[in-house]
């Protein structure tokens, strides 16, 4: 689908907050789920009689299962630091588009049915009944928010925007408003196993595929196995890796370190799929049934470990979430933590020697490296604070000679997202994909001109889709975005081992 | 008694009721709703003690405000500073003898300055309110009017400098409050509208965003430790979707 025509938003070398424009992206509203797919997972077909009895039900009922939204609903003090720190707000100027803004949407309404002064004073403190029209700004709003967390980090009270956007869109799936994108991939994850819809026979031929190609570059020959019983690691990937420019390289490059490491290992048809979109949902229910996948594969396989490939919001659930949704895991291997990710499982050899690089053969490449917001605000790596900012960026440092990092104030827990995140990559989101990639283009820009960077390396299968969008948008040529693994792959010094 | 004295006495008790319930029965409901998964934002501490040093160094330098806002935060931190003077140098009203400390002249000293403090921070918080256009923009009838109503304790509780009331009497008055032996109010103007607001504030406290006092300290982006991978971290709720 082509873009839509809307204007194009500038690149400026200082970026700077714009002034507000009201409802500036009030039309801009993904396509709703169809009745098959909202049932599929639950939920009403489509917008209930009862709607508002209902959505204040859940409400309710959310209140009293999760303290983030109850906490985050009472504690906002309305003081405004969110305001310029969302890459949507920055991009489009819809204050609705500011984090408070945001959840004021909700908060409202909150106010007004659950606290004593919207009770009674409604005009007083900004209580709003619940309209159509208000759940219109819902379903508009609530998905312009890519959850990705920066708004947490700088609010001094901590109010995650994610949490209140994960309810707001619970709260609409349980009466029958839902996304099309989110909930037609959750479908077919519980269906066929992946988000592509990628049945088994398909996925072993692009794995076949995949060998013939290594074999040809190396002319060694590096397995990429599937199902393969009594493996020592379970590798979880993101299905976009499976054939998707720029994730495949990334996949070659986990292939080769497993091969040079002399490490068995296996993906599933079962698990062919790292993301977890019952999280963009809020839903705790879907989410832990994508999980259990995991576990069902881990067993059914009789691995020792769980590794995840290149997934930002995937290794978010698999580090935070995994054990708590689908553990506890203590049939698997107790010397690793369950589950890694695979840039800790490359720095570890690193570490011990096991792999070496030449780094001239990135020597093609000036790199630098965008923080995915869910790995870099949402999990750690390796078990140090800090971890997910230094591991990736050290593995870059082993295998290229050239690397420079962005501006400091859009990078590591600053980082901004990429734009597509949170069950927003879809086409009929365009005009908000690339209004919300601008601030991460802008530092782009300022590097590629200041140290002639050529290529950006990102370890989220989101990140390197929509970027692969952004980075033609906004001039710079789309090959531009790699996957980490791609340099590891690119320099890694193979010998001919057999396993 | 005078009925200022009735009216003041009683309300003071209500108000003091509201306060202290309201605040324990909110404290109450964030401690037993349960936090499903493990939120934590970066640096998330490991360990409990982490955790502690984090909301110490939050609840007392504002550190996340500091890296978002710095005008706010300039603005923020004085308020919230002067405002703890403040209360330091009231104490001298409600504790017989007074407390050795509390008499120090240094923290009388302060306490007495902490009010202009208050007032530049308060009125700081408010410019940036009225004219940044994105502050404008969220701020509620309810946010000026806080900021309004704080503003007029820190000012008549400054302008007792030069109209004064009797505080011996004053101090009999609370002292009389808190061990149920009433005596006379002074019935002057400016300490009649500084106690009524400060009544006020006190009404209002648990129905309000002044619920970010408590809230903080419950806000699983702070105050949880990074331990998703060592241990599950289940909620009763989620427990049953086992079975």
């Amino acid at each position: 689908m082509a873009v839509k025509e809307f204007e194009k938003p500038e690149l400026k070398e200082y970026s700077d907050v714009p002034l507000l424009e009201k409802k500036a992206t009030a039309h801009l509203a993904p396509f709703k789920s169809k009745e098959e797919f909202q049932s599929s997972l639950g939920y009403p077909g489509e917008l209930v009689d009862n709607w508002q009895d209902a959505a204040l039900d859940k409400m309710g009922d959310l209140l009293k299962k999760y303290r983030s939204l109850r906490v985050y609903l009472d504690s906002c003090i309305q003081c405004g630091a969110c305001t310029d720190k969302c890459h949507y707000y920055l991009g489009t100027k819809d204050p609705s588009n500011m984090p408070v803004g945001r959840q004021n949407l909700l908060r409202s309404v909150y106010r007004r049915y659950f606290t004593l002064p919207g009770k009674y004073f409604p005009k007083l403190v900004g209580a709003v009944d619940l309209t159509k029209e208000v759940l219109d700004d819902w379903y508009s709003y609530y998905h312009q928010c890519s959850q990705c967390r920066r708004c947490a980090v700088f609010c001094p009270m901590g109010i995650d925007t994610a949490e209140i956007s994960m309810a707001a869109r619970e709260i609409m799936d349980s009466v029958g408003v839902g996304q099309k994108y989110c909930n037609e991939i959750i479908g077919k994850v519980h269906k066929i196993g992946n988000n592509l819809g990628l049945p088994e026979p398909a996925l072993a031929d692009t794995l076949e595929g995949l060998e013939e190609d290594v074999k040809d570059e190396t002319d060694i020959d590096v397995k990429y196995p599937l199902d393969q019983k009594d493996s020592d690691i379970l590798l979880v990937t993101p299905s976009a890796d499976f054939f998707a420019e720029p994730h495949v390289d990334g996949l070659i490059g986990y292939g080769k370190v497993f091969h040079q490491a002399g490490l068995s290992w296996t993906l599933s048809s079962h698990a062919s799929e790292a993301a977890n979109f019952g999280m963009f949902i809020g839903s705790y229910a879907n989410m832990r049934k994508l999980a259990m996948r995991i576990r069902e594969a881990a067993l059914d396989l009789n691995v020792k470990r769980i590794v995840f490939g290149e997934c930002g919001h995937a290794w978010r659930v698999a580090y935070s979430f995994l054990n708590t949704l689908a553990g506890p895991f203590d049939f698997l291997d107790p010397k690793y933590p369950v589950p890694q990710h695979i840039c800790e499982v490359t720095y570890d050899l690193i570490q011990k020697n096991v792999l070496q690089f030449d780094k001239s053969a990135n020597d093609d490449m000036v790199v630098t490296y965008h923080d995915s917001c869910n790995v870099a605000r949402a999990s750690n790596m390796g078990d140090v604070i800090g971890g997910q900012f230094t591991i990736p960026r050290d593995i870059i440092k082993a295998t290229t000679n050239h690397f420079y990092d962005m501006d400091e104030s859009t990078i590591k827990e600053k980082t901004f997202c990429c734009g597509g995140g949170g069950g927003l990559l879809t086409d009929d989101l365009m005009e908000l994909r690339m209004k919300g990639a601008l601030p991460r283009m802008e530092a782009l820009k300022r590097v590629v001109d200041d140290y002639g960077v050529t290529h950006m390396a990102a370890i989220c299968a989101i990140c390197k889709s929509q970027f692969s969008k952004a980075l033609g948008y906004y001039g710079f040529e789309i090959d531009q975005i790699i996957s980490l693994h791609q340099l590891v792959g690119n320099a890694l010094i193979m010998n001919k081992k057999e396993l | 008694m005078s009925l200022v004295t009735i009216i003041y006495g009683s309300l003071f008790y209500f108000a003091t009721l509201i306060l202290f319930a309201g605040i324990a029965y909110r404290i109450y409901e964030y401690a037993t709703i349960p936090a499903p998964l493990k939120i934590p934002t970066p640096p998330a501490p490991k360990t409990k003690r982490g955790v502690a040093v984090r909301l110490f160094r939050e609840v007392v330098f504002f550190e996340s405000l500091f890296h978002s806002a710095k005008w706010t935060w300039l603005f923020g931190w004085l308020f919230h500073f002067a405002l703890l003077l403040a209360f330091f140098r009231h104490l001298r009203y409600a504790t017989d003898p007074v407390w050795f400390w509390v008499s120090w002249e240094i923290v009388q000293a302060a306490g007495h300055y902490a009010a202009y403090m208050m007032l530049l921070g308060l009125i700081g918080l408010l410019v940036r309110r009225i004219f940044v256009d994105r502050v404008r923009h969220i701020s509620a009838p309810s946010d000026y009017l806080i900021l309004i109503l704080i503003i007029g304790i820190a000012l008549s509780g400054l302008m007792m400098k030069w109209y004064p009331t009797d505080i011996f009497a004053l101090k009999q008055f609370i002292i009389g409050l808190i061990y149920f032996s009433w005596s006379e109010l002074p019935s002057d103007f400016m300490l009649l509208l500084h106690l009524g607001l400060v009544l006020l504030l006190m009404i209002i406290f648990p129905y309000s965003k002044l619920l970010h006092a408590p809230g903080l300290f419950f806000s699983p982006t702070r105050n949880q430790t990074d331990t998703a991978r060592d241990s599950r971290h289940i909620a009763d709720w989620a427990r049953k979707l086992e079975s």
